[in-house]
């Protein structure tokens, strides 16, 4: 174990994870809201995700860029991305809603066993992610540098770059955002009266289907969020980029506790910090056997994740 | 007639809980439906405000068939069922709950109104604003579930047991709220296990066997008769 190299990176490590998290965080949400309100792990999430990554990289190309492009201008950069940012939220938000019309409601309808949602989930996954990779010859698409990262804050030995601030100040205002929707709007008690109790919810007349709907939608816009910064912080995307941090993603869910808004957050950045911690003591090669035993030992001791409570109980 | 039941037949899978039964309900009447146990009295209400689908027959409002209409566009039409076991939202405030009555409407200024209305018929939920719904006592959850029933401008207020679970004194509140909210000029269907106190203050009532009605008549008759005192009210 390498204490010292904790220690003496504990700063970067922190810093990174928190970057690492945020990007959980966002991605967990969609796993999350969908759980609270349908109690269904919806697995073809990842590659709602992994849709957002190739909607990005499709819109700067159609600017002309590719990633042996020179760095843009301020100005171009920050119009980039925006236009990124813009289209792999819709394009992740619409291809939830396809995943939602296509694939579950139907299900619905005919009053379907929660085990056939469940491999339909895993069903529509593959299918996604197997359309997209014959599309792509499954090659590894490269992100223009619309970023260089540089560090604009120093402390110690510590650096925080402008990529990390972007991905952090960018989830955090998300989630702020998608909290008091939630909390505080009619349509976001409509969704956390569908959440707790869904007969009633109708006799209050809601519309059951158009609260999954945008439940769907709006956990596809945040994925699509992550989709960019993931790209911004790793530069490229594959076919099967939603799969292994998907599964991070929901680990961050069930880590906070499922259901629960502000638990994908904690969850997230949780889940981050710890596998930088893990791999700084133990080496990187333990990164993900650090997070899943994080994963048991909090369940085990919380069966519910650090918040437990669903979207319903916890006044989310 | 503002509700009419006609033939209507309802299944849960295999087993037939509703066996074609008829009533109607007048504007401005409270009419109650006793029976035991199981005798089909909540899935009545539910057929009648669309959480179940019929398997046969016709409901009918305002004269309009309503049968294959969904259980949150009969609200708009003004059907609200106060549901057994009151389904309050636990995670919402008393103030969410009633807001979430008001869901369907857009008429703020109207909403704000009936809010007060409500704080005056009810003056414990004004007290309990700030409370989530699931830690407050049974008793004041069913004047929730009603509060926010009536945000919802019912022109039909189903009501499945509001009594359940209450001591008397609260029974007694609940109903002569039941019967002010009627005088109010809503419509009411009550369901009951305590025949006693709705077929006295019922207009019209009707009693419900194995999904079967097997009788009918004003409330003041059924609570006269020998087969329902001996049945339903205790007595031999
Ligand atoms: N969801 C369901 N699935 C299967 N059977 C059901 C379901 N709901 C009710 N039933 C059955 O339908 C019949 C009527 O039930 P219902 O709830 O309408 O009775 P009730 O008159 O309201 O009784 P109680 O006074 O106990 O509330 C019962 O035999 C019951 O077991
Ligand atoms: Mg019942």
């Amino acid at each position: 174990m390498h204490f010292h190299s904790l220690f003496q990176n504990f700063g970067e490590l922190t810093v990174t994870g928190l970057a690492q998290g945020a990007i959980y965080a966002l991605f967990a949400l969609g796993y999350t809201m969908v759980y609270g309100v349908l109690r269904l792990i919806n697995f073809a999430h990842s590659e709602v995700f992994m849709v957002g990554t190739f909607a990005a990289v499709l819109t700067w190309g159609l600017f002309g860029l590719d990633q042996d492009s020179a760095t843009p201008s301020v100005g171009a950069v920050l119009l980039l991305l925006l236009a990124g940012f813009l289209a792999a939220a819709l394009a992740a938000g619409i291809m939830a809603l396809i995943v939602e019309m296509v694939a579950y409601r139907p299900l619905r309808r005919r009053n379907a066993p929660p085990l056939v949602f469940l491999i339909t989930a895993i069903g529509a996954s593959t299918v996604i992610s197997e359309a997209v990779g014959i599309g792509t010859h499954r090659n590894v698409s490269s992100v223009p540098p619309l970023i260089r990262p540089s560090t604009v804050v120093q402390i110690g030995n510590t650096s925080v770059t402008n990529i990390q601030i972007l991905i952090v100040g960018l989830a955090l205002v998300m989630m702020v955002v998608l909290d008091l929707f939630i909390g505080k709007t009619r349509l976001g008690r409509g969704v956390r009266a569908v959440a707790q109790d869904p007969d009633s919810a109708a006799l209050m007349g809601v519309n059951k289907n158009r609260v999954i709907s945008l439940v769907f939608l709006t956990g596809g816009l945040m994925a699509g969020i992550a989709a960019v910064m993931y790209l911004l912080k790793i530069g490229g995307t594959r076919y099967d980029a939603g799969f292994h941090l998907g599964i991070k993603a929901f680990t961050a869910a069930v880590l906070g506790g499922i259901g629960n808004l502000r638990g994908a957050l904690l969850g997230g950045l949780a889940l981050g910090l710890a596998e930088n911690y893990g791999s700084g003591l133990f080496g990187t090669q333990w990164r993900d056997v650090v997070a899943f035993v994080l994963l048991v030992v909090i369940l085990l001791f919380r069966p519910t994740g650090i918040l437990g409570e669903s979207m319903g109980r916890a006044r989310a | 007639m503002l509700l009419e039941l006609a033939d209507v037949s309802l299944c849960y899978g295999r087993i037939r809980a509703l066996h074609g039964i008829s009533l109607i309900v007048e504007e401005g009447e409270i009419v109650a439906l006793i029976g035991a146990n199981g005798a089909g009295k909540s899935t009545t209400m539910r057929a009648i405000s669309g959480l179940r689908p019929l398997s046969g027959g016709a409901v009918r409002f305002d004269s309009t068939d309503i049968s294959r209409l969904r259980a949150d566009l009969r609200v708009i039409r003004g059907i609200v069922q106060v549901p057994e076991g009151r389904g309050v939202f636990p995670g919402m405030t008393v103030a969410e709950n009633l807001a979430m009555g008001a869901y369907a409407r857009r008429d703020q200024a109207a909403i704000r109104d009936d809010l007060e209305k409500v704080f005056v018929l009810l003056p414990r939920l004004l007290e309990r604003k700030g409370q989530a719904g699931g830690t407050l006592s049974g008793g004041e959850q069913q004047m929730l579930a009603v509060g926010r029933a009536l945000m919802s401008r019912p022109r039909l207020l189903l009501l499945d047991e509001p009594s359940m679970g209450l001591a008397p004194m609260i029974i007694q509140q609940i109903f002569e709220i039941i019967e002010e909210i009627n005088r109010q000029g809503t419509t009411i269907l009550l369901v009951e296990q305590n025949a006693q106190q709705a077929l006295s203050r019922a207009h019209r009532a009707y009693v419900l066997e194995t999904g079967r009605i097997v009788q009918s008549g004003t409330g003041k008759e059924l609570l006269d008769d020998s087969a329902v005192k001996e049945a339903y009210l205790g007595v031999a």
